[in-house]
């Protein structure tokens, strides 16, 4: 019988991803590895982790991979999307190829749709602002922006970013001019949406990397506007 | 009235709750043993998607995001014959009493 | 590739069903007309999929934009917004 501390794999790997895993100081993992202190392991929870080790005790996965996809998951940070917007803004060659061809240039530059999604790039225009949503679920460019924040999978949102985006936007901080179309895009097939926003004034002569630095994963998903350049520290 | 993971356009009048809640371990294990099963081909996301849609209402609006997908991973796999009810509620017992916290 | 029902530009109507499958059609686009944007490919049906089936054959699927005075009666924000959606060709009828 497998114990959750002892056996090998996701607590002998060694491999410390970012504020993934809760360890102590010397690396060790907390007594409770499911969950962190003061949080109790509900039915479901408990029900996950039994499945877990089940399958792997009879061999259906293998003992590491689950701890393999954890990693690749802490591959997926919306540093990523922001590298690409940045470039976009920066080298309009660049940004021709990602509208036209998306999942090419997304691939090219070294980033791996999750289960091999189409991804589509909404350019935001002085006429135009888009915002994804997925009424249905929680369909999200997960491989350019990490896994979603918990307010995209909310109820609400997925109610009212259909019927008032531009309610929700405001609460983002994002007020529009009355003549800009607001183009909602209801995730629900196979195909992934990024925004691509608009690039803040003042910001001439920026390099690839300090304006990367402005572009929010909000920003990403529609519902407001990058950082302008006197929001950010120089 | 539309099925309950058909969200769009339900009345509410609730803000947007921003804050993020900080995962727990358990949440991303279970994040990764979805991306596992579906690589090997013993899941895919329509299934995944299927079974959460098939939750009780009451249980899908009471649950968090994660809690829906275990329910889902588990009807799939049972359904599946890949794994019994049964051993899922001795083995999750047996942990929940390990961590002390027994429901 | 098989002949495609509708090209861009094309009034379309979504068909109002509820059939017990899996379906990604959201309640608020049925019995809803809008215009064809593009044909945006061949997907596996999710429909299929997601009851064991390989999704083969891939069906035809569009990008159709809706006005969101269309969709909602009491739509209080701007008569130009809009909505998309992605759809099979077997939801949707010539308007």
């Amino acid at each position: 019988m497998s114990e959750g501390k002892d056996r090998g794999g996701f607590y002998d790997t060694g491999w410390q991803p970012a504020g993934d895993v809760h360890r102590d100081e010397d690396g060790r993992p907390h007594d409770h590895p499911g969950l962190q202190e003061d949080v109790v392991l509900g039915v479901r929870a408990s029900r996950a982790l039994a499945m877990h080790e089940l399958l792997v005790e009879k061999d259906v996965i293998g003992g590491h991979e689950v701890d393999d996809a954890i990693e690749l998951w802490s591959t997926r940070v919306p540093s990523n999307g922001a590298t690409l917007v940045a470039k976009a803004w920066s080298d309009p060659e660049f940004k021709a190829r990602l509208l036209e061809h998306p999942k090419e240039t997304v691939v090219e530059s070294g980033f791996v749709p999750e289960h091999n999604a189409d991804i589509i790039v909404l350019e935001n225009t002085s006429t135009v602002q888009h915002m994804v949503v997925c009424t249905l679920c929680s369909c999200y460019p997960t491989a350019l922006l990490g896994p979603p924040p918990d307010w995209y999978k909310s109820f609400s949102y997925r109610s009212r970013a259909v019927t008032e985006p531009r309610a929700v936007m405001s609460e983002f901080g994002l007020e529009l001019e009355e003549d800009v179309e607001v183009r909602v895009v209801d995730s629900n097939s196979e195909l992934r949406f990024l925004v691509l926003p608009r690039r803040p004034a003042g910001t001439e002569g920026w390099s690839e990397e300090r304006l990367a630095a402005l572009v929010t994963r909000d920003s990403m998903i529609g519902v407001s506007a990058p950082l302008s350049p006197d929001a950010v520290q120089n | 009235m539309p099925a309950v993971h058909d969200r769009g356009g339900w009345p509410t009048d609730e803000p947007i709750d921003r804050q993020e809640h900080e995962w727990a371990d358990w949440e991303r294990q279970t994040q990764s043993l979805r991306t596992v099963l579906d690589q090997k081909g013993i899941m895919n996301v329509d299934e995944l998607r299927r079974g959460i849609e098939s939750i009780d209402p009451g249980e899908y609006v009471s649950t968090t995001y994660f809690e829906r997908w275990s329910a889902s991973i588990e009807m799939n796999l049972v359904e599946k014959g890949v794994l019994t009810t049964e051993e899922i509620d001795e083995r999750a017992a047996a942990l929940r009493d390990r961590w002390g916290n027994p429901e | 590739m098989p002949e495609l029902l509708f090209s861009p530009g094309d009034r379309v109507l979504v068909r109002d069903e509820t059939p017990p499958h899996h379906h990604r059609t959201p309640w608020y686009v049925k019995a809803r007309r809008g215009i064809v944007l593009e044909f945006i490919g061949m997907y596996l049906d999710s429909e299929t999929r997601a009851h064991g089936g390989s999704g083969l054959p891939e069906l035809p699927m569009y990008r159709v934009e809706f006005d969101q005075t269309e969709l909602w009666p009491e739509y209080a924000e701007s008569p130009s917004d809009k909505l998309w959606v992605d759809l099979y060709e077997h939801w949707l009828e010539r308007a």
